[in-house]
């Protein structure tokens, strides 16, 4: 299968604290992973080093063939490339649900205004907020923030969509719908990496799941494999106690 | 009787006073927004992540060292006195005699530029560090993030400091008789050098100062509050929705 990420001896330290150590792995064209792992693994900050947010303090990030991590590398046309949907949503303030996902297509990708617009359109009335085109971030909901930043990540069409935690910051009651167009995404086709606590849906929809402990990725496997039969005993007391606050 | 003469005053000098005020306004209005110009530009530029090794950190550095000593070098001395060096030294060294005006402009605007530079650091450090992720994350480099993200949300953030620059610099224009610029407190001055009636002449002035500053004060009360903007949003109908979005 055709490698779009692959991650090599990947470390990363904030001062004396080692907080990935060693990380290999890669993600394939069309593939779903889903990142789980107790509080503190490391997950958001694998992410966030995989669209550079973060500068790894080692290893190799190879992207599409080509190391990211050189120096020549240009950053802002890699991360175009990819989609990063935040846990906090992230919107711009100052724009409106529809200016939100055509500022990027406009001053990055240099698209027309008409067409930028066409292609949000698009995506808004994937997510379900096409209606909302004239909202504020401030007057809409948490669910339908999200919904509008999967909408302005997808606008520029990018090759993976990056997910941290999507549902962690919603109330309960929405985070059904945020989920909801997260799977349809996931059937498309898109190629997609999610952190996430949601345990049912990363079985659900994941293609392989990855278990991290500590900075380390402890195990990976196909949902069946790890839900049913982990192999680690971290994986095993990680689902246990998991499972028993849901 | 002082009211007999502050009204002889009025009616025989007013064209000089409306002049002068004329004058401190347009000193102080564009001084200002050319302040806040220099302001915008040095707080993006102070706030460009640092790259770790190389010609541009090198220069950078430099570039920031140099914007520090304006700032701390405008803020920490007076204006009038600012207004003399620059007037005088710049016939100096350049041997040029330059226009009164244009020295003022001058002054005014480098002076409250290291004032609004300050501020406007303050501005962007304290938009959330999100939004700087979430435009990186669409591929913006540091010039498009601050243009189409964060300088939005500066500018109505500070706002009201910079309304606040415009009300201190129409009252400190006064300084800038020192060069001979014919603002309101340099021809105030000579109305009573000639009547020879010091309380009354600079009563009138006194009036015209509270006059310019309350009702700037109120009129940019009334864009702030414009600038909050409606607390609703129209949702489009079914019909609507399938035609080209609305503005
Ligand atoms: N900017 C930073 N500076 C210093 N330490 C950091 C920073 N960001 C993260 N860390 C540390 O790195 C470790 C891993 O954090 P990370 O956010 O990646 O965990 P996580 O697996 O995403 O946890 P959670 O499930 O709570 O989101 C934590 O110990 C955290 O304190
Ligand atoms: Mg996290």
């Amino acid at each position: 299968m055709e490698q779009v990420i692959d991650i090599q001896h990947l470390n990363k330290s904030f001062g004396t604290h080692e907080v990935l150590k060693d990380i290999n792995f890669s993600v394939n064209k069309g593939e779903v992973v889903s990142i789980i792992g107790s509080s503190g693994s490391g997950k958001s900050t694998l992410l966030r080093c995989i669209n550079l947010l973060e500068k790894p303090s080692g290893g190799q990030i190879i992207y599409n063939g080509e190391n990211i991590l050189d120096d020549l590398h240009d950053i802002p046309a890699y991360r175009r490339k990819l989609g990063m949907v935040f846990q906090q949503f992230n919107l711009f303030n100052n724009h409106n649900v529809l200016n939100n996902c055509v500022v990027g297509q406009i001053k990055v990708l240099n698209r027309s205004k008409d067409e930028a617009e066409k292609i949000a359109m698009k995506y808004l009335k994937i997510v379900g907020m096409d209606k909302y085109i004239n909202a504020k971030p401030k007057q809409l909901s948490g669910g339908q923030k999200q919904r509008v930043a999967i909408a302005r990540a997808l606008s520029m069409e990018p090759d993976v969509m990056l997910f941290d935690e999507p549902t962690s910051a919603l109330d309960p009651e929405m985070v059904g719908e945020v989920l909801k167009v997260m799977k349809e995404l996931a059937e498309s086709g898109l190629t997609m990496l999610i952190v996430t606590h949601e345990m049912e849906f990363a079985k659900e929809v994941s293609d392989r799941v990855v278990f991290m402990d500590k900075g380390v990725i402890a195990e990976e496997g196909s949902p069946e494999q790890i839900f049913n039969n982990p192999k680690q005993d971290r994986t095993r007391e990680f689902l246990k106690r998991t499972l028993k606050q849901s | 009787m002082s009211l007999e003469w502050i009204v002889k005053i009025i009616s025989e000098n007013w064209p000089m006073f409306l002049r002068g005020a004329g004058m401190t306004l347009y000193i102080a209005l564009i001084g200002t927004v050319l302040g806040a110009v220099i302001g915008l530009m040095a707080g993006v530029i102070r706030t460009i992540p640092m790259p770790e090794r190389g010609l541009k950190k090198a220069i950078l550095k430099v570039t920031n060292v140099i914007l520090s000593i304006y700032i701390e070098f405008f803020r920490g001395t007076p204006m009038i006195v600012q207004a003399m060096v620059i007037y005088y030294g710049s016939a100096l060294a350049f041997n040029i005699d330059m226009n009164v005006l244009l020295a003022a402009v001058i002054v005014v605007s480098i002076n409250t530029g290291a004032y609004m530079a300050e501020i406007v650091r303050g501005g962007i450090v304290s938009i959330d560090k999100g939004q700087f992720e979430a435009a990186q994350a669409i591929g913006m480099n540091h010039f498009q993030t601050m243009v189409n993200v964060v300088l939005p949300q500066v500018i109505r953030n500070i706002l009201p400091a910079t309304g606040n620059q415009f009300v201190i610099n129409i009252k400190d224009t006064s300084v800038l008789n020192v060069i001979s610029v014919s603002e309101l407190y340099f021809l105030t001055k000579s109305v009573a050098g000639n009547n020879f009636r010091y309380f009354e002449s600079f009563f009138v002035a006194c009036m015209l100062y509270f006059v310019m500053t309350f009702i700037v004060t109120r009129i940019l009360l009334y864009f702030e509050r414009r600038l909050e903007g409606p607390d609703n949003y129209t949702m489009l109908s079914d019909v609507k929705q399938a035609d080209v979005p609305a503005k």
